[in-house]
């Protein structure tokens, strides 16, 4: 029981983990708590289901169920790195240097704007996710794993280890740290600010259609309202590890996984959603910085 | 004399008090005096006690003139006045933004609930007790919320809201779950029971009154210029030697009050309530009635809980646009008008 439930919390954590990657990167650039950024996650799950329909519609799915996926997840990361670029593009660009509460306020907007956008045309029932993955079942030390809950790990620590590189090692991910140090500094050095920003949207919306997708798949059901929650637990898993900072990201969100899961499974499961926010809570009040976090002078 | 007659009397009085101040402020006019600075000084540009004097009138005499629907209308505007006023104290006079403000509401409206149906109190005595609970709810939220700066405390005001609500929608055995509290009883005047909308729309009128006056009278007080300091400038309000930690706590605490109280009047008019009414969306609801009127103005707030109550009200048709088009009108409003509607740049 308690090993099960640590598989099911690492892998919903390596999911709140990714989405939780974009928060912490937005905000150390721009300080801002991306409200939308759960909205963008929900429109992956979406473009998921829409996308793999289109698919088996043509037959692509019967012929090789590898390639749709794998184009699915290719066009479901580019339309929301599309979303995650005009969002900023619009809402937040002119509001760079308005006092901190503008973005945020035109942020939630954003938010409650999309939730509704994709309640009208996508309706505001339950969406099943087609059930095509045959889930082979794998046991060792008594805990089975289906095959996609390895997937889900496996990608997420995949595209951990690639954004890590890439802000460390490549010309651009240089520039994304130093914007986040100083951003007048950056541009005096010449680095294009707004490319930079439009980059981390992008990167960050990417990773977020990737976590909805998984979602999709793992829990089968899609629904209008599920980027408000999943944002919400994603940001306390970018607090706890510490927001600004790309491991604490990845730690706070395999942390908040597997408290949540076995929490669920031990205590109840009424005030699942609960747990989360009291975490955040007492993050905040006993180590405001995170785990991972540096200290703000 | 029957309530119409009473009305009538009312009316009658109302409109010679506002006759006595028109030719208390034009006498000196017709008795040829020439018009001096003090009949018009630049910035009014009517006579604002008239307005308020006939706006008075109309508010009281609405009852009869127009149907049940609109005062079902008027009730719910005057209820989102109250807490949109109570909000404004947080936000728009010392700039903490409370995303978690249903909560407060949601403990006034279940306090009230519970006591009257549960310990058999009246609607009265009730809203007393709904008032300070919620109120004490919010010292309670004060305390991890003073140490965090803007964004971190939205998110913190978020999640003790959220909390609540799941407390409410899983504490089956006390709040009713999901089902909520049903068979509130309405409050009795002088043993008179105002059990039709008609009837209850005048103590709510009278709170929303009393609201305006008292948050009027503090914003003009010592306290909310200690406040307006601290939305400016925190460190260089501390340098002038306010109390920060105090006067964040008054706000929290001054804002829950009048929460407790909108959430007291919300069940005595519904005479039902469920965790429904009380979730995020209802918190940034009325966040957004601060907003579209003007951070921090009290005629704007009021302007801004009135158009967000009743222009859904008049666009019926368009019903399921609403929140659409309230999400676009944030971001429009904080790019191009963030003072709000109410205020000049």
């Amino acid at each position: 029981m308690f090993l099960q439930q640590i598989v099911i919390g690492f892998t919903v954590g390596g999911v709140y983990a990714l989405i939780a990657l974009g928060y912490t990167m937005v905000y150390s650039i721009l300080e801002l708590i991306n409200f939308a950024h759960g909205e963008v996650y929900m429109i992956g799950a979406y473009l998921g289901i829409i996308f793999l329909g289109i698919f088996t519609a043509i037959g692509l799915t019967e012929q090789s169920l590898p390639l749709a996926l794998l184009l699915t997840f290719i066009l479901s990361v580019f339309f929301c790195s599309a979303y995650g670029f005009t969002i900023e593009k619009l809402a937040y660009k002119p509001l760079r240097w308005a006092p901190r509460l503008s973005p945020l306020i035109s942020a939630i907007g954003v938010s409650i704007f999309l939730q509704n956008y994709v309640m009208l045309t996508q309706g505001a029932t339950d969406k099943v996710f087609p059930h095509i993955l045959e889930l082979a079942k794998i046991e060792f030390f008594g805990v089975t794993m289906t095959t996609l809950q390895i997937f889900i790990i496996a990608t997420s620590l995949l595209l951990m280890m690639v954004l890590h590189l890439y802000v460390m090692k490549t010309k651009t991910g240089k520039a994304m740290r130093a914007v986040a140090q100083d951003r007048i500094m950056a541009s005096l050095l010449g680095i294009n600010i707004d490319r930079i920003i439009s980059v981390t949207f992008i990167i960050g919306s990417g990773l977020a259609a990737v976590a909805g997708l998984m979602v999709a798949m793992y829990y089968g059901l899609v629904n209008y309202y599920i980027g408000y929650i999943a944002g919400i637990k994603a940001f306390t898993a970018a607090v706890l590890g510490g927001i600004g900072s790309i491991p604490g990201a990845i730690l706070g969100g395999f942390i908040l996984g597997i408290i949540e899961s076995l929490a669920a499974g031990y205590l109840s499961g009424e005030y699942k959603d609960a747990y989360a926010f009291i975490i955040l809570i007492i993050i905040l009040l006993i180590r405001p910085r995170g785990l991972l976090g540096k200290a703000t002078p | 004399m029957g309530i119409k007659g009473s009305l009538f009397l009312l009316l009658g009085i109302s409109l010679g008090y506002s006759l006595l101040i028109i030719v208390r402020k034009y006498s000196g006019f017709l008795s040829g005096i020439p018009l001096g600075k003090e009949f018009k000084p630049p910035h009014i540009r009517y006579d604002s006690r008239l307005l308020y004097a006939l706006t008075l009138i109309l508010l009281l005499v609405l009852p009869l003139i127009v149907g049940d629907y609109y005062i079902d209308v008027f009730i719910l505007a005057g209820i989102y006045i109250i807490l949109a006023l109570g909000l404004n104290v947080v936000i728009g006079f010392s700039g903490l933004l409370n995303l978690g403000f249903a909560a407060f509401y949601a403990i006034g409206a279940y306090t009230c609930g519970l006591l009257t149906t549960k310990a058999g109190l009246g609607f009265w005595s009730s809203l007393p007790m709904s008032v300070f609970i919620a109120t004490v709810s919010g010292l309670i939220l004060a305390f991890p919320a003073l140490r965090l700066r803007g964004d971190y405390l939205a998110i913190v005001t978020l999640g003790a809201g959220e909390i609540v609500r799941l407390t409410l929608n899983n504490w089956d055995s006390l709040t009713g779950g999901p089902n909520g509290i049903s068979g509130i009883p309405s409050p009795f005047v002088f043993g008179f029971e105002l059990s039709k909308l008609s009837h209850y729309y005048y103590p709510v009128l009278f709170f929303v009154l009393f609201t305006i006056f008292i948050v009027r009278r503090l914003y003009y007080s010592r306290t909310g210029r200690a406040w307006l300091a601290l939305r400016e400038d925190e460190v260089a309000a501390e340098a002038m030697g306010i109390n920060t930690t105090k006067y964040k706590f008054l706000a929290f605490s001054f804002g829950a009050f009048w929460a407790g109280l909108a959430g007291a009047l919300f069940a005595g008019k519904m005479r039902f309530i469920s965790p429904e009414s009380f979730t995020f969306m209802e918190s940034v609801f009325i966040a957004c009635m601060v907003i579209l009127g003007g951070i921090g103005s009290i005629p704007g707030v009021i302007l801004g809980a009135l158009i967000l109550v009743i222009l859904p009200e008049v666009l019926r048709e368009f019903q399921l646009y609403r929140m659409l088009a309230l999400g676009i009108g944030l971001v429009l409003m904080m790019v191009f008008r963030p003072q709000g509607l109410w205020r000049r740049g």
